[in-house]
């Protein structure tokens, strides 16, 4: 299957942008963040971005405040996984330009669109920077 | 703008929420719809919040599907992508079911611009990951491999995906997929027209490179060995070409790549120095100060031993794996013991135990159970001798007796009642534990267990009598629960039994102690302390009852069990789990028992929560397809429900009925309803046990497919599994008899004897006496056939376990057909050999009726699975059959025999065969055994016909159709 979910959580703990790729129901979904959560933060900087949970692996990456946690399977390469949320935050810098929580926050729809453009049940479809930002560029230039 | 986005998706969501029924609910998203279609910025709204909000089995899904077919049918790309993105997300049964032709036509459409088409290939993947059985991928390996020849690398990725799935399933299907791979690589890693775009700090798509690397791994071998090599120069290039980097970014995406590399050349295996260039990569990593290159160091080195046998160089680095079990980080800790637990074996089993229990007093909560569970599998996996297995458990118990589950010590138990050697270490050592100020519970519970069974074996060492032993047991009884109390009344029991002569100080004591429980609340306690009380009274008789506990029978380790049942499926079987279980096959297919040396017998037992699912099934597989080790008699079922009756049964009774003398009965009676049903392994009668082993599968039908075939199970037991490997060349056959003691006790008393036909000249080799534990052994056995005969050889073979005595007569599949060996003969040679032999005794013919009726096809099969090889066309007559084959014995050396059958198509019970061959008792008998081949009638029955007890009582029943027998009988 790949990437499970995507979770961008603040230094606080809450949730900023969470997309799922397996079917979670909302109590489901909070109880996991929050044991997710509670395991990434805690780490140090010279733990490894690695954190086993339950029976998936959590990849994660720290920018500034925001935390990018990505749940994959055991046998999901890691280190991929690893570039990969650097690739998605190097596309929303770009969109945004220097992107921070409140870009996410504030245009959370784009964020998703992004994503979407990038993941798609699990799996990378594209990784090309121009690729995913054209249709976003187009849906800015219609409205 | 941002915001109208915003307020569009929270009007739809709680206009949602407020919605009272379906209908309302449909009215609303068929609003949606409607202006998803006016505004194409609401649409994108509208699917997004569908993808994320509704899941696949949502009932309105069912009813937009209509409007998502029109969408991807239709002209628009940016609906298409949409439809296509939302049905790629959640896309169900129905969606498959009435969109998996359209989404497969897009995705191989000229028409359509990459930006469709990748979306095509995932949505199609999710139909197909989903429902196999709906999505047509028949002929899907040819457009597959002209989808790779695609140069958008967006598509190429997605259809990577898809292509991986496809493959996980069936890899057979698309091996021309495989060429095609090797070329992408070869592009990437060659930085062949590769858009900047695609570049990640200098690397072409590292994502896709590591997909395509995935997708070879589903692929057990590559024969071809120009692509081998073009392949194997790709991976070179990456192993060797990866350095370390400043850039951080570039470095994990260089090292995605390689540890990719890695795990594709484990795979192939082949290249020898490849393989160590991996070790070598693999033991630098794992000793770098950069965490994370340093756990996937460990994780691959963990998966090589699971793919390949490196144990020894992995040997070299178990300092510096040690060291990171004791790493800050707890993602470390747990590679680290995972790696440990697999490169265990009874070579270093002792210092890795002895590692892990050292830790375990300063490991944190998190990692404590599953670190006592390994250290206890690996104490009972390699020890080398069982009394260290013991001092394990037993320091496992002291220093983590909160995370010691009640499995563990009942295994040790299980081990220490099984092995009469290990009992008056266990007692011993039971009882210096107790001498120690703080005991856990659990250490309580052990100890008054195997002081009650064993404490008379120390009775002459100081502090030992059963006075003291009471004593120090007795002390511990105000601080425990209520499950080891009914322990230590049992205890008292056993203590009392076994002082002799009487101490009646310590008598009154003890039933005192009975008395005062005797009204305790809990009602097992309360029974316990009754049935004792009144037990103890009767003196002497009280001797049989509480004499020591049977041998346990022989099961599963229940922590290999557990460990296993912590495991949860992941949706795609990974690489390696296929990969093992190929193995498995192919070992399978040269040998026929488990012939692995004993420090592999359990080869990817990594009961880690990650590594589990892979190593669970691989093992399952192992068990099913050869059939030992942990295999076990059907109690095993439910095994620790079962273990605990066993342990903590109302009472740990014994003997035969009849020692309960009439006067007795009523005392009993009450205990009895108990026992009988919790727990009647413990009360049953040695000579009802001796009787209770139950062959496992069909005698019969082993011995009927091993005459067709050279390798085999012949016999299989609760304790024993044997197997059967031949050869055979012209008149010599060589069979080799494998022992397998299934046990962790030894089988003693082995007797085998060979009843040999008076045509077979057969010797065995020594078979030794006793059967260590878990061992195998070889015995091989020569065969030389003198004449043609169809009688058989007999295998009388006989075992104790135990008190368990077994005796089996086995039919060894030695038979006429193994020195028959086919010959091709051609008319012009055939006709005058047919002729040369005119007549009785050289040529007989037989009508043959009772024949199972089986069509020329089917019994041309049946005749060349004997080695009566069917020459088609030979007869003119199309309903006729003609074999031929040569027959070995040192009476009539090499003789070629014709075979003639003439069936009746009208009547398929009835055939006339002739028989020719140079030598007129072959004739006959190969006549005879042709004739029982095709007669025979599979019994549907166990039908041991051997085994004498079963065999008389089939005499009077057969006998009753015939009029001398019932005349017999009245007489």
């Amino acid at each position: 299957m790949g990437i499970r979910f995507i979770l961008l959580v603040n230094k606080q703990g809450q949730t900023r942008l969470a997309q799922y790729y397996e079917y979670l129901t909302l109590e489901q979904r909070r109880a996991l963040e929050g044991e997710i959560v509670r395991k990434c933060l805690a780490r140090t900087e010279q733990q490894c971005s690695f954190v086993e949970h339950r029976n998936y692996k959590v990849v994660y990456r720290r920018y500034a405040s925001l935390f990018f946690l990505v749940g994959v399977d055991n046998d999901e390469n890691e280190l991929a996984i690893l570039e990969f949320i650097h690739l998605l935050v190097e596309t929303m810098d770009r969109h945004f330009g220097n992107v921070c929580e409140l870009d996410i926050m504030f245009h959370l729809e784009k964020a998703h669109f992004m994503l979407e453009e990038m993941v798609m049940n699990g799996c990378i479809v594209e990784t090309s920077k121009q690729n995913i930002l054209t249709p976003i560029q187009l849906m800015d230039k219609a409205s | 703008m941002a915001m109208s986005g915003m307020r569009g998706l929270s009007v739809f969501i709680s206009d949602i929420r407020n919605c009272q029924n379906k209908e309302q609910e449909r009215l609303r998203v068929d609003k949606e719809l409607g202006n998803i279609r006016n505004r194409f910025k609401n649409e994108k709204v509208g699917y997004i919040v569908t993808s994320c909000m509704l899941n696949e089995n949502h009932d309105f899904l069912r009813l937009i599907i209509n409007c998502v077919r029109n969408d991807i049918i239709g002209r628009n790309e940016t609906f298409q992508c949409l439809a296509l993105t939302m049905v790629g997300n959640i896309g169900g049964r129905e969606f498959a079911e009435s969109l998996a032709p359209d989404v497969q036509k897009l995705l191989i459409s000229s028409s359509c611009r990459p930006l469709v088409r990748k979306k095509a290939a995932l949505c199609l993947l999710r139909l197909y990951r989903k429902n196999p059985d709906v999505v047509n991928v028949d002929g899907w390996s040819d457009r597959m491999t002209q989808l790779l020849d695609e140069r958008d690398l967006g598509v190429l990725t997605a259809v990577m995906s898809l292509l991986v799935a496809l493959v996980s399933k069936n890899y057979d299907a698309y091996w021309g997929c495989l060429p095609k791979c090797v070329r992408i690589l070869e592009r990437l890693s060659r930085n062949q027209d590769i858009p900047q775009d695609y570049m990640y700090y200098g690397i072409p798509s590292p994502w896709l490179q590591v997909k395509t690397m995935r997708a070879l791994q589903y692929f057990p071998t590559i024969e071809d060995p120009n692509i081998r090599r073009s392949l194997f120069e790709v991976l070179q290039r990456i192993l060797m070409g990866t350095d370390i980097v400043k850039n951080v970014n570039k470095n994990n995406a260089s090292h995605a790549v390689l540890f990719e590399a890695l795990a594709l050349v484990m795979h192939l295996d082949a290249e020898k120095e490849m393989m160590s260039q991996c070790v070598a990569l693999l033991g630098k990593f794992i000793a770098v100060r950069e965490p994370n290159i340093r756990y996937l160091g460990l994780e691959n080195m963990t998966r090589m031993l699971m793919v390949i046998d490196v144990q020894d160089i992995i040997k070299k680095h178990q300092a510096q794996i040690i060291t990171s079990l004791k790493d800050p980080d707890i993602s470390i800790r747990r590679r680290a013991l995972d790696l440990l637990y697999g490169m265990c074996d009874v070579t270093n089993a002792k210092d890795i135990v002895e590692e892990l229990l050292q830790y375990l007093s300063t490991a944190d909560f998190a990692m404590c159970e599953e670190l006592a569970l390994k250290a206890a599998i690996l104490a009972e996996k390699f020890a080398p001798d069982l009394s260290w297995y013991v001092d394990v458990i037993l320091q496992l118990i002291d220093k983590a007796g909160d995370f010691v589950s009640d499995d563990i010590w009942y295994r040790v138990v299980q081990f220490v009642t099984n092995n009469d050697d290990l009992q008056p270490y266990a007692a011993v050592k039971a009882r210096e534990y107790l001498d120690k100020p703080a005991l856990h519970e659990t250490m309580v519970k052990v100890s008054a267990y195997i002081l009650g069974e064993y404490s008379h074996l120390l009775a002459r060492r100081p502090g030992c009598s059963p006075k003291e032993i009471f004593s120090v047991l007795h002390e511990k009884l105000p601080t425990v629960s209520i499950s080891t109390i009914a322990i230590l009344l049992s205890t008292y029991a056993k203590i009392l039994m076994h002082t002799q002569p009487p101490d009646p100080e310590l008598q009154d004591h003890i039933w005192a102690i009975f008395n005062k429980y005797e009204s305790c609340i809990d009602a097992e306690i309360q029974q316990r302390a009754v049935e004792y009380f009144t037990l103890s009274k009767k003196g002497v008789a009280l001797m049989d009852i509480l004499a020591e506990m049977p041998k346990f029978p022989e099961r599963q380790s229940a922590l290999i069990k557990k460990a296993e049942d912590t495991e949860i499926d992941t949706a795609e079987q990974s690489a390696i789990k296929l990969r093992a279980q190929q193995q498995q096959h192919t070992s399978n297919a040269l040998v026929v028992t488990d012939q692995r040396p004993a420090n592999r017998s359990l080869p990817v037992k990594v009961p880690s929560i990650n590594n589990n699912a892979e190593a669970n099934t691989a093992d399952r597989g192992l068990t099913e397809v050869n059939g030992t080790l942990s295999r076990v008699d059907p109690q095993s079922a439910t095994p620790s429900a079962d273990l605990l009756s066993d342990l903590l049964g109302p009472l740990a009774i014994e003997g035969p009925p009849s020692a309960a003398a009439p006067d007795d009965q009523n005392l009993i009676s009450g205990l009895e309803g108990v026992s009988n049903s919790s727990d009647a392994l413990a009360l049953a009668p040695l000579e009802e046990q001796s009787n209770s082993v139950q062959p496992i599968g069909n005698i019969a039908e082993r011995f009927r497919a091993l005459c067709l075939k050279d390798s085999g199970v012949l016999y299989e037991d609760p304790y024993i599994q044997i197997g059967v490997k031949a050869e055979w060349q012209a008149h010599h056959g060589r069979l080799v008899l494998f022992l397998g003691n299934k046990n962790t006790s030894p089988l003693v008393s082995v007797q085998a004897l060979i009843l040999p036909p008076s045509h077979l000249k057969m010797e065995l080799s020594l078979v030794p006496e006793t059967i260590p534990p878990r061992a195998q052994v070889q015995c091989p056995l020569e065969v030389v056939n003198l004449r043609p005969s169809r009688d058989v050889a007999v295998l009388d073979f006989s075992y104790k376990f135990g008190t368990i005595m077994v005796n089996v007569k086995l039919r060894l599949p030695a038979v006429l057909n193994k020195f028959l060996q086919p010959i091709s003969v051609a008319a012009e040679e055939f006709f005058p050999q047919w002729r040369s032999l005119s007549g009785p005794p050289l040529k007989l013919q037989e009508v043959v009726r009772g024949v199972k009726p089986l069509s020329l096809p089917e019994m041309a099969n049946l005749f060349n699975s004997f080695q009566l090889m069917v020459t088609p066309g030979l007869d003119p007559n199309p309903n006729n059959l003609v074999a031929s084959t040569t027959f070995y014995s040192e009476s009539t050396r090499a003789m070629l025999c014709l075979i003639r059958v003439e069936t009746d198509p009208s009547d398929r019970t009835q055939l006339r065969m002739t028989v020719a061959s140079g030598d007129p008792l072959l004739t006959f008998e190969l006549k005879e055994f042709i004739k029982e081949q095709l007669v025979s009638i599979p019994t549907p029955s166990p039908m041991p016909a051997l085994a004498p007890p079963q065999v008389q009582p089939t005499i009077p029943a057969t006998g009753a159709t015939d009029p001398g027998a019932i005349l017999a009988g009245l007489l």
